[in-house]
């Protein structure tokens, strides 16, 4: 059980830079971007081809940065110069990548064991492995955070929040998006390549679901921790992977669910997230109508009276 | 400053919805001038500022500000030059950021928005400063998120902004249309205390016959994207809103239509 959880959490803290990706994507541009179905498979692909060839696993992982950096380029191109609706240029490029995917890797499944990885000088210390990755995440989280208190980093912010209102102080908001998807595609890719060195393996199908997963993290970090700020809104989304990778490992352990169920659990806990808030929110606007009209008709009627 | 030359614009061309938005519009602002803009609902005000920011672009004409071509160029290029407040007073401020980062991106106008800090200690005090002459109290409130905001506070946040950097034109749409009277005045102080301290070349359309006799140095009415009339400092200063509306009548042959119309 405690090996279990130990497990949930390595994994948590590796998802977590994918998390964040989403976040920048989901959260800041306000666009759900389904490339990174895509594009955490090719950083798993380009570390692991990389490494089996020779090269270091460090020039390796930095590539697989690098790639998810390009793909998400091209997918903000298509969508802010080619005026392609965002979703669907989130799919074309997903669709493009998968055969990319396989020409990079040349067949499905590329093994990672018994080769050094990035990960392998300190996975053999149980002590040490845990911490590295928390730290590693949080470095990511909080270059992220001082990215977006830049100049440049504000403007992305506003992309979202008001693209007519920053595009009238001079910010290309079609540059901006450009780079929003691009980065948001490369800690994917990232992501993508650490885990399949922490796995042993990269497999053509290991990013089906990846938006999904991250939207999941995104939420459950947003309902347990708050996003109030950008601090803690990415702080929500680190530790979002790592409250769903422990969900997800009590879900196996629950006799009536397969492994193969869990997408579709990951996918109503989305459902379910974005569904109550609004649910919630609109019961609440309806009750305090509600109440104050009483309270002005109360106010009216006893004026009336004294008169 | 700015100089418009038989700038033209047509909606839905070739549809049955053509439509005339703007026809041959010459107009030609000296530096400071302060120029009010009336007209009836789809006379093309609206249209002439949008030309002008770069959100459309003229089928013909020029638009110039000081003498270099600007209508080739994309909206946020123009912006260098040009500060703009919007109707609604969500549109000129990103709610989800505070005041002090809404200030920030007003700072970097015309700068090169690099990896250097949005907001710091400097900065913040010069936000402080000019947060102070507003007198709405905002300068408390630097970390507040401007969608907390009243609509009110929201336009003098957006005025400031857009005025920051003491741009070369200053484009007003009806930014006090969406506000209550007592709001809508202290906007109108504000407005013109901030023109007249930068001097700055304003253009202002209101639906406000009043404010648009008492405000500004010059008077301009469109009707049917065209300017019809073109009333000069000299004689605006006797004008009454009457004569006004006379005037539009005699020129255009029917009455001043506007549901929102207020005069004053």
């Amino acid at each position: 059980m405690l090996e279990s959880m130990v497990g949930a959490v390595e994994l948590g803290l590796l998802y977590a830079l994918m998390a964040l990706g989403v976040y920048i994507t989901f959260r800041i541009l306000d666009f759900p971007d389904l490339t990174v179905d895509g594009s955490f498979t090719t950083g798993g692909a380009v570390a692991a081809i990389m490494i089996t060839h020779g090269s270091s696993p460090l020039l390796a992982t930095i590539c697989a940065f690098l790639c998810g950096l390009a793909a998400g380029a091209c997918t903000g191109l298509l969508h802010a110069k080619g005026k392609i609706n965002g979703l669907l240029a989130g799919i074309l490029m997903m669709i493009t990548l998968y055969s990319i995917n396989l020409r990079i890797m040349g067949k499905p499944n590329v093994s990672l064991l018994n080769t050094d990885t990035v990960l392998s000088a300190i996975a053999d210390n149980e002590w040490a492995y845990v911490p590295v990755l928390l730290a590693l995440a949080l470095a990511v989280k909080l270059a992220l955070d001082w990215f977006l208190h830049t100049d440049a980093g504000m403007a992305l912010r506003a992309t979202g929040d008001n693209a007519r209102m920053i595009r009238s102080f001079g910010a290309n908001t079609d540059t901006t998006k450009i780079i929003g998807v691009s980065l948001s595609n490369g800690l994917v890719a990232l992501s993508g390549a650490l885990i399949a060195q922490d796995s042993g393996f990269a497999d053509i199908s290991a990013g089906v679901g990846t938006i999904v997963l991250g939207l999941a993290s995104v939420i459950i970090g947003e309902a347990i921790f708050g996003s109030r700020n950008v601090f803690r809104a990415t702080l929500a989304a680190l530790l979002g992977a790592v409250a769903y990778r422990i969900i997800y490992s009590l879900a196996l352990r629950v006799e009536l669910l397969d492994a193969s169920d869990l997408k579709m659990m990951t996918a109503l806990i989305v459902v379910a997230a974005l569904v109550v808030p609004t649910l919630r929110r609109s019961m609440k606007q309806k009750a305090l109508a509600r109440k104050r009209t009483q309270e002005l008709a109360g106010a009216s009627s006893n004026r009336g009276g004294r008169s | 400053m700015l100089d418009l030359v038989q700038v033209s614009k047509l909606f839905n061309p070739g549809t049955p919805d053509e439509k005339i938005a703007l026809m041959n519009i010459r107009l030609k602002l000296e530096p400071g001038d302060f120029v009010t803009v009336i007209g009836s609902n789809g006379a093309g005000k609206s249209t002439l500022m949008n030309v002008i920011s770069g959100v459309m672009k003229p089928d013909i004409g020029e638009v110039r500000i000081g003498g270099q071509a600007i209508h080739p160029l994309p909206e946020h290029a123009r912006s260098r030059w040009i500060g703009r407040v919007f109707q609604d007073p969500m549109a000129g401020t990103a709610p989800a950021m505070s005041i002090e980062e809404n200030l920030a991106m007003a700072y970097a106008r015309g700068k090169k928005r690099g990896l250097g800090r949005g907001v710091n200690a400097s900065r913040r005090e010069l936000f402080r400063a000019r947060l102070q002459r507003l007198g709405i109290g905002l300068e408390a409130r630097l970390k507040a998120k401007v969608g907390l905001l009243s609509g009110g506070e929201r336009q003098a946040l957006s005025l400031l902004m857009a005025t920051f950097t003491q741009p070369q034109i200053l484009l007003l749409d009806e930014h006090t249309a969406a506000l209550d009277p007592a709001r809508a005045e202290l906007i109108t102080t504000l407005t013109e205390e901030i023109v007249r301290e930068m001097k700055l070349t304003t253009l202002m359309v209101t639906h406000n016959m009043e404010q648009a006799i008492r405000l500004g140095n010059r008077l301009i009415m469109m009707d049917k994207g065209r300017i019809i009339l073109d009333i000069p400092e000299s004689r605006k200063r006797t004008l009454t809103v009457a004569q006004l509306l006379g005037e539009f009548e005699r020129i255009s042959g029917q009455r001043l239509s506007d549901d929102r119309i207020v005069l004053g």
